[in-house]
C-alpha cells in the first residue's frame, strides 16, 4: 500500500515512467522535470575506497551542502555501502565538531 | 596473548592552554593508558581547529589523536579521565580494528582477483598498488 504523504496535491511527481524500469526514453521526459538523471557510479568504488575516515573533513564536506544536511544517494551518486559508511563517518564528525550539525 | 583491539580517540582541548600543558596533559592521558595494560600507538597533535559549531564558551580548540591497542579497559578509564578534567571539552572514540581488518581482506581478496586473471601483469600490479596507496592516504590532518 503506498500512501499519499503530500497532502493530496501531487507536487513533485516525476514523469520519467520510473526509473527503475529503465525509465521513458530520454526524449520523452521533457514533459516532466526535465532533468536528466546521471547513470553515474558511486565514486568511492570507483577508487576502490574502503575505509572513510570520519577526520577526513575535505572529503566529507563535499557531501554537506549549505544546510549542513547529508546529500542523499540520488544525488551524490553513491553506493549503498559507501552512502552507510559516508554517513556514519559525517554523524561522528559532527559530533566532534569538525562538521556542523546545521548552519544557519 | 589477548585479543588486541585499536582505538582511535580524538579529543578536543581548551584553546586557551598553553604549550606545556598541553603535553603534560596529553603524557598524563597516554600513561593513564598505558598504566593500564594498554599501549599508545600514535598520538597527534592535530593542531587548533575552528569548530563547527561553540562548545562550552570555545569557538576554536586543539585536536588531539591517540591511537590505543589494548583490551577495552584502558578506553574506558581514560574516558572517566577525560570526562572529569576541565581541559578536555570533548572526546571521541571509535574502534577500528575491525573496519581495518575488513578492509585488508577486500584488498587481498582484490589483489587476488587481479592477479589471477591473465592480464598484463603490469596492469595488475599498477592498479593494486594505486588503490592501496590511495587508502592510506585518508589519515590525514585535519
Amino acid at each position: 500500500m503506498s500512501r499519499n504523504i503530500s497532502g493530496g496535491r501531487d507536487f513533485e511527481r516525476e514523469d520519467d515512467g520510473g526509473e527503475r524500469g529503465g525509465g521513458r526514453p530520454d526524449r520523452d521526459r521533457r514533459g516532466g522535470r526535465g532533468r536528466m538523471r546521471r547513470r553515474k557510479v558511486c565514486r568511492f568504488c570507483v577508487d576502490k575506497v574502503d575505509i572513510i575516515d570520519f577526520k577526513d573533513v575535505k572529503l566529507l564536506q563535499g557531501f554537506i551542502p549549505e544546510r549542513g544536511k547529508i546529500l542523499p544517494r540520488r544525488i551524490s551518486g553513491v553506493c549503498t555501502a559507501h552512502q552507510r559508511m559516508l554517513t556514519e563517518a559525517i554523524k561522528r564528525a559532527r559530533n566532534i565538531a569538525l562538521l556542523p550539525y546545521t548552519a544557519d | 596473548m589477548a585479543e588486541q583491539r585499536v582505538y582511535e580517540v580524538v579529543f578536543i582541548v581548551e584553546p586557551s592552554t598553553p604549550d606545556e600543558d598541553l603535553t603534560r596533559l596529553t603524557d598524563n592521558l597516554r600513561t593513564i593508558v598505558t598504566d593500564q595494560g594498554g599501549n599508545v600507538v600514535r598520538h597527534e597533535v592535530m593542531g587548533r581547529r575552528q569548530l563547527a559549531y561553540r562548545i562550552g564558551r570555545a569557538n576554536e580548540g586543539i585536536y588531539v589523536l591517540f591511537e590505543v591497542e589494548g583490551t577495552g579497559r584502558e578506553i574506558a578509564e581514560l574516558e572517566r579521565r577525560m570526562r572529569v578534567s576541565d581541559q578536555v571539552l570533548r572526546y571521541l572514540t571509535v574502534r577500528v580494528d575491525e573496519d581495518r581488518q575488513r578492509a585488508e581482506k577486500l584488498r587481498a581478496r582484490r589483489a587476488r582477483k587481479a592477479s589471477k586473471r591473465p592480464l598484463a601483469a603490469g596492469a595488475a600490479a599498477g592498479g593494486g598498488q594505486g588503490a592501496v596507496a590511495r587508502d592510506e592516504e585518508d589519515e590525514e590532518e585535519a
